[in-house]
């Protein structure tokens, strides 16, 4: 495993960095938030990165794809976590789109994913529940027999970009108790299915979040995705991919929020001298850049081992995840302090990224999960 | 490269014939290996024909120019005779501050007849080094520091004391910071000088730490005279060169604290393990969740830095020039030693507060020694304070 970008990922890297200066500022975010946009992102924009080919990155060239991998998706991802570009490539490259890829059946990849790669069509998983936090197989949502196919009752919570989805992938129960770790199986439900009710959720980063309601939704046998009752480990691989890759995002943002912090920490004249030139600060702001430094390696280490299909690969996502989480919350709370009443203001875009990294770290996890899943993954 | 494999089998035929097989394996501490000088020691009868073979050979110093006594290997050479050595359990043949400090500070800086004089004498482990920079009133200031060095004819004359000179009880020559123009700006009148330790007028007094014996002396010099000659780079130009060596042990210390943690930690958790040993529940989950989050904790961040150092490596390795990243290594590297010594002894409990004496494991004394000896790890080498501080000035451009 080589710690450094190849020549190609160092020009997907400058090719991003242009692309984001020229369309995607942070005020893209603020305006979509304060017109109450329905879908919380661009679709034009969407499609103008799928031309580019940054939503086919991870997918085999036969569906549109670019066959590459991880590395090069945390690249994109990274530059476009700087301004906190909103675009669904958590849902449809990574979640959704990673569910099929790796145990879709052959019609179900050929409906869904060339028009998902293409950007025109958009997918969503809907896994998370009330009562279910991090735990991917605490699932309460029923699957009952009906006939060849199922009948899926229950709710899922924070479906990131689930209102705007033309399909959902739901995990639901086929087996045992709501607790069990086994039993679990993921269904392709189409919007507008009958019984499905599909609401707008609110979240601090003014991201869209759908709450699902599924009352006795009917779908077919053909409808599962992967194996059935083995649903929680599909999950759980395809939830690892989706955190690398929310990972080179928040490497991305946490990098901006700092450089902002570090312009002010120049400019802010107080005393009669530049705030950065206070010990108390330039301490602070150091600690903030080995935080950053360290979670750089940690996410291009997680990225290369997924694509490498290393033994360790879940222990490098838990590692990458639970420093992510950290630094980007140290960083964003540094970022308002560091910026002192103006931080505080909506006004000021810094705040944006203080919501946003709250909302990341406890995304897939937070550090205190990941340190868990570190030990348990490590024998103790 | 088939070059390069001709190259192992015959390091490896050479190997097999010279290394004594008694001495693969040998454990050695914190003070132990072979350090040469006039006065050496030796943790085994057959570590000393081991030194005298591998010097012969030029493999003391594998990367150094042969005609310095070197072994005049590639990097690429260098790197198979270290996986050689490895392979076969042997410890090094030598070690110690000639090799590893003043010898390259001498290849940059020094002057032929510098060179000539003292190089071959490192590669053979007849000189043994020590190096005098802090002072009682120069700590992190390290600039202010204020050992006179008077000019008389072809002499400085010396008078001072430097603190903290690791071995300097057991030391021949040491490499020294003097004041050579007191009129200077401060950084601007300092010279780097090397000192016969057998000359009139120094001597040595050993340092007790918190955690008993130790390898720092306080080393005072009372109007010592040192040949012109022995001046490194330029008179008044040994800021500069100090620089370079302090960068060079600030590295140092980052892979003895990083790396080598780090292929510890690969070989299962050391700190997991010892939570079993107080601890108990075989098979399942620690049983104090406390502790074993900051196991946890401590070995991810153990390896978020094994692995900055990697990527440090791998960017150079590619031809980068060195990044931003390096400058975190001396301070997160002891930080992070202090914090696992601090957890080992958490984990021991009552256990970890032996001094001496019956009714404590060795490896219960010598764990909580370790851990009052870590403390001084972010002192020693530049603060960790003084790590931020050059952090916010020279990588994030903040004003003074």
């Amino acid at each position: 495993m080589q710690l450094v970008l190849t020549e190609d990922q160092e020009l997907l890297a400058k090719t991003a960095a242009d692309f984001v200066a020229e369309h995607s500022p942070v005020a893209r975010v603020r305006q979509l938030r304060d017109v109450g946009d329905p879908d919380g992102f661009s679709r034009a924009l969407w499609k103008q990165m799928a031309e580019l080919g940054w939503v086919g990155i991870p997918f085999p060239e036969a569906v549109g794809g670019a066959g590459m991998g991880l590395a090069e998706l945390a690249v994109v991802l990274e530059a476009l976590g700087r301004t906190l570009a909103p675009e669904p490539f958590l849902s449809c490259t990574l979640l959704a789109g990673q569910a099929l890829l790796h145990a879709g059946s052959e019609a179900q990849k050929s409906r869904w994913l060339p028009p998902l790669v293409a950007g025109e069509q958009l997918l969503a998983l809907a896994f998370q529940e009330r009562r279910s936090r991090y735990d991917l197989r605490r699932v309460a949502t029923q699957a009952e027999r009906a006939g060849d196919g199922w009948r899926l009752s229950g709710e899922k919570i924070q479906v990131l970009d689930g209102a705007s989805a033309d399909a959902l992938i739901v995990s639901a129960r086929t087996a045992g108790a709501p607790a069990d770790a086994a039993g679990i199986t993921l269904f392709l439900v189409p919007h507008g299915a009958p019984g499905l009710a599909i609401v707008r959720q609110h979240r601090v980063d003014s991201r869209a979040t759908a709450l699902l309601t599924l009352d006795r939704v009917t779908v077919a046998a053909g409808d599962v995705v992967g194996t059935l009752d083995r649903g929680g480990d599909l999950l759980e691989s395809v939830v690892d991919r989706a955190t690398v890759g929310l990972c080179a995002e928040m490497l991305g943002s946490m990098s901006a929020a700092f450089e902002r912090t570090l312009t002010y920490l120049k400019q802010r004249v107080q005393f009669g001298v530049p705030i950065g030139s206070f010990q108390a600060l330039k301490h602070r702001a150091a600690q903030c850049f080995i935080e950053i430094e360290l979670a750089r390696s940690t996410v291009m280490a997680a990225a290369r081992a997924i694509d490498a299909g290393d033994a360790e690969a879940a222990k490098l996502v838990s590692l990458a995840k639970a420093r992510c989480s950290d630094a980007g919350v140290l960083i964003g709370n540094e970022a308002v302090q560091m910026h002192g009443g103006i931080g505080m203001t909506d006004e000021h875009d810094i705040g944006f990224y203080l919501k946003r990294a709250r909302v990341a770290e406890m995304t897939f996890g937070d550090a205190a999960f990941h340190r868990d899943r570190w030990a348990r993954l490590s024998g103790y | 490269m088939p070059n390069l494999e001709t190259f192992r089998s015959e390091l490896g035929a050479w190997l097999d014939a010279n290394a004594p097989k008694t001495i693969a394996g040998l454990v050695f501490g914190e003070s132990g290996g072979n350090w040469g000088g006039r006065r050496p020691t030796w943790d085994h009868p057959d570590m000393k024909p081991w030194l005298e073979r591998a010097a012969a050979k030029g493999l003391t110093a594998p990367s150094w120019p042969r005609e310095v006594g070197g072994g005049g290997l590639e990097p690429a050479e260098a790197k198979v005779f270290a996986q050689e050595l490895a392979r076969r359990r042997l410890p090094p043949p030598l070690t110690g501050f000639g090799l590893t400090m003043i010898g390259p500070t001498l290849l940059r800086y020094g002057s032929e007849v510098q060179k000539r004089e003292h190089l071959p004498r490192i590669c053979r482990g007849e000189i043994r080094w020590c190096q005098g920079y802090s002072e009682p009133d120069s700590g992190s200031d390290l600039a202010s520091l204020k050992t006179r060095a008077e000019r008389d004819g072809d002499c400085f004359v010396i008078t001072g004391t430097k603190v903290w000179t690791s071995y300097a009880d057991q030391s021949d020559w040491i490499f020294a910071l003097v004041r050579s123009d007191p009129k200077a700006k401060k950084q601007e009148g300092i010279t780097f000088l090397l000192i016969d330790m057998a000359s009139p007028g120094v001597s040595v007094h050993p340092i007790r730490l918190i955690s008993g014996a130790s390898p720092f002396c306080e080393t005072r010099f009372d109007h010592v005279r040192v040949p012109v000659g022995n001046v490194i780079h330029e008179i008044n130009a040994g800021w500069t060169v100090a620089k370079a060596l302090l960068g060079h042990e600030r590295n140092m210390i980052a892979d003895v604290f990083g790396a080598g943690e780090r292929k510890k930690g690969s070989r299962g958790s050391v700190l997991a393990d010892l939570a079993r040993e107080y601890l108990g529940g075989e098979g399942a989950a620690l049983p104090d969740p406390v502790l074993r989050d900051a196991i946890a904790q401590c070995e991810i961040d153990e390896r978020a830095f094994g692995l900055t150092v990697q990527r440090s490596r791998d960017a150079a390795k590619a031809g980068h020039q060195p990044g931003a990243e390096s400058s975190l290594f001396k301070v997160y590297a002891t930080e992070l030693n202090k914090r696992r010594t601090e957890l080992m002894v958490k984990i021991a409990g009552p256990a970890a507060l032996g001094w001496e004496g019956p009714g404590f494991d060795a490896e219960e004394l010598a764990r909580t020694r370790h851990w009052l000896r870590a403390r001084g790890n972010s002192i020693e080498g530049g603060t960790s304070e003084v790590q931020l501080n050059i952090i916010a000035k020279h990588v994030l451009g903040l004003p003074d």
